[in-house]
This record gives structure tokens, sequence and C-alpha cells, in this order.
């Protein structure tokens, strides 16, 4: 069966279908974020007290954690020029490195919530640790179900290049794009809970 | 890799090279210890410039058509309100509590 537009643009919207699907995907997860993060901003106004976030958390591990999210957001539209350009290769390359990318911030990040928990810090300790866990929490989630699907269109759906090269090239467009969002979510996350 | 290509390539390397610098700003601005809301104004406004260049240059929002400009202008107003509903709850004074304006 053939999905209908996914490398012909329909001619009402201008667009291919997955990429409209994902913009409005995305901007229903700016929504999920945003409620977390007013839930946040309204909590910390209301309370009478607020701890040193910088002096519970690791600000360190958290920038190191920046960088690598961000390096995995070049590497991932990388991965996308490599097939524009015809090279199956690089691409595997590229994303591969996305991959190993988002790993190392999930190991950096159990790092993190292991040594809270060693020291008996929880979600349920105080309000600012309830939202810290929370929000790295659901965008952890995020990071692993991105990795999942970039992980099946690094192996078996490579498939696809063989005879769709133009749809198995959107596909990965469309990976890009849900892949960026966790990052500026995590851009976002960074000054907010470790360094405000 | 075409001219094309290569040239899009330089751009996400530049574009990299930004994002490392405006992460080492917010964290060393981080280090200067301003008070609460000149902080939070800053922080977010370098934020919202990574979330930019990300948007822009990775996310190919430089060249997009129309009808996606469309449905993230109404994400952001939506997105505003309900930030600013939320916060502005805030001033509602509840009697008998000390529940009110900041």
């Amino acid at each position: 069966m053939e999905i209908p537009y996914t490398t012909q643009v329909r001619p009402d919207t201008g667009l291919t279908n997955p990429k409209l699907g994902i913009w409005l995907f995305l901007a229903s997860e700016v929504m999920l974020f945003g409620s977390l993060f007013s839930a946040y901003a309204l909590l910390r106004m209301g309370a009478e007290t607020w701890p040193d976030q910088s002096s519970i958390l690791s600000v360190p591990l958290a920038a190191l954690n920046t960088l690598i999210l961000i390096a995995s957001s070049v590497t991932m539209v990388m991965a996308w020029a490599s097939l524009k350009a015809g090279s199956l290769s690089k691409y595997r390359l590229y994303m591969g490195l996305t991959i190993l990318g988002g790993a190392l911030f999930l190991v950096v990040k159990s790092f993190e919530y292991s040594e809270k928990f060693s020291h008996g810090l929880y979600p349920r300790t105080d309000v600012f640790l309830a939202l810290y866990f929370t929000l790295t929490g659901l965008h952890a989630i995020h990071v692993i179900c991105g990795m999942v699907v970039n992980a099946w269109l690094w192996g078996p759906g490579t498939r696809m290049w063989a005879d769709h090269r133009e749809q198995f090239t959107n596909r990965i467009e469309v990976a890009g794009l849900y892949w960026h969002f966790v990052d500026v979510v995590w851009i976002f996350l960074f000054p907010v809970l470790y360094l405000l | 890799m075409t001219n094309d290509v290569a040239a899009q390539v330089r751009n996400y390397l530049t574009v990299f090279g930004a994002l490392l610098i405006l992460t080492v700003v917010t964290v060393a601005v981080s280090y200067v210890h301003l008070p609460t809301t000149p902080a939070v104004a800053l922080g977010l406004t370098i934020a919202i410039a990574k979330a930019a260049l990300v948007a822009m240059f990775f996310m190919h929002l430089n060249h997009e058509r129309r009808l996606i400009y469309v449905a993230l202008i109404l994400t952001v107003v939506l997105f505003a309100a309900l930030i600013g509903l939320t916060l502005w709850s805030e001033t509602d004074h509840v009697p008998g509590t000390r529940f009110g304006p900041w």
C-alpha cells in the first residue's frame, strides 16, 4: 500500500504529510512541556522559600549534557545532509553518533539521579525536587523514544534506501525535527532548573 | 557532496559554534549571581536565542512553508496565554488567607 504524499507535496498545504504531521505533533509537545514549565513558575513564585538550585544539582554535569545534546543535534542534521548528498555510509556514521549522543546523555542523567537517591533526595522530598524529577524524567523518556526510532532508522529502516531514496530521506528529516525539539526542551530545562 | 549541501553543512557547523559559545555564556552569567528578575530575563533570553538558532537552521524554519509558520505562531500565542493566565492568577487575593499578590 502506497502512503500518500510522502515525497509529493499536497496541493492544498504545500507540504508532505509527514512534515505537516510532525510539526503539529511538536506543537502539542510545546503545550505539554509548557504546562510543566508554567507549573514551575507558579509554584516557585508562590513559595515562601526556594532552595539554591545550583547547590543541589550539578551544573558541570548538566552543562556537559547540554553540549552532548547540541552535538547530537548537529550529527542528526548531518545524517540528513549525507542522505541528500546520496551517501548511505556517511548517514550511518552520523546517525550512529546521534544515537551515541543520546546514550551518553542518559548515562550522565542516570548518574545524576542515582547520586540524588544516594543522598536521600527523592521527588517526594520537596517541591523543587518534585519538579526537577518530573521535568527531566519526562524529557528523558522523550530522549529514549527518539533513540528507539533513530536506532530503527539506522538499522532495519535503511531497507527503504534501496528503492525509495527520497521517502527515506524525508523520514530522517522528520526524525530529525523530533530530535531537535528534544534538544530545544533541554536548552530551556538547563537554565531554568540548574542556573536560576 | 554537492556545493549546495556543502554550503548547508558549513552553516550547521557555524551554528554549532554559536550554540557552544552561548552555552558557555549561560553558565558564566550564572556565576555572577544577579538578583532573580534580571537573572531569569537574561537566562531566558539566551535560551530563546539558542532555541531560535536550532529552529531556524537545524529544523529548516528559515525556508519553510507558510502553513508551518501559521501553526507555530498559533502555538506561541497559546503558550504565552498558558503562562500568562497562570501567572496572572497569582494576583488574585483569597480573602482570609495569606495567598495574594506578590
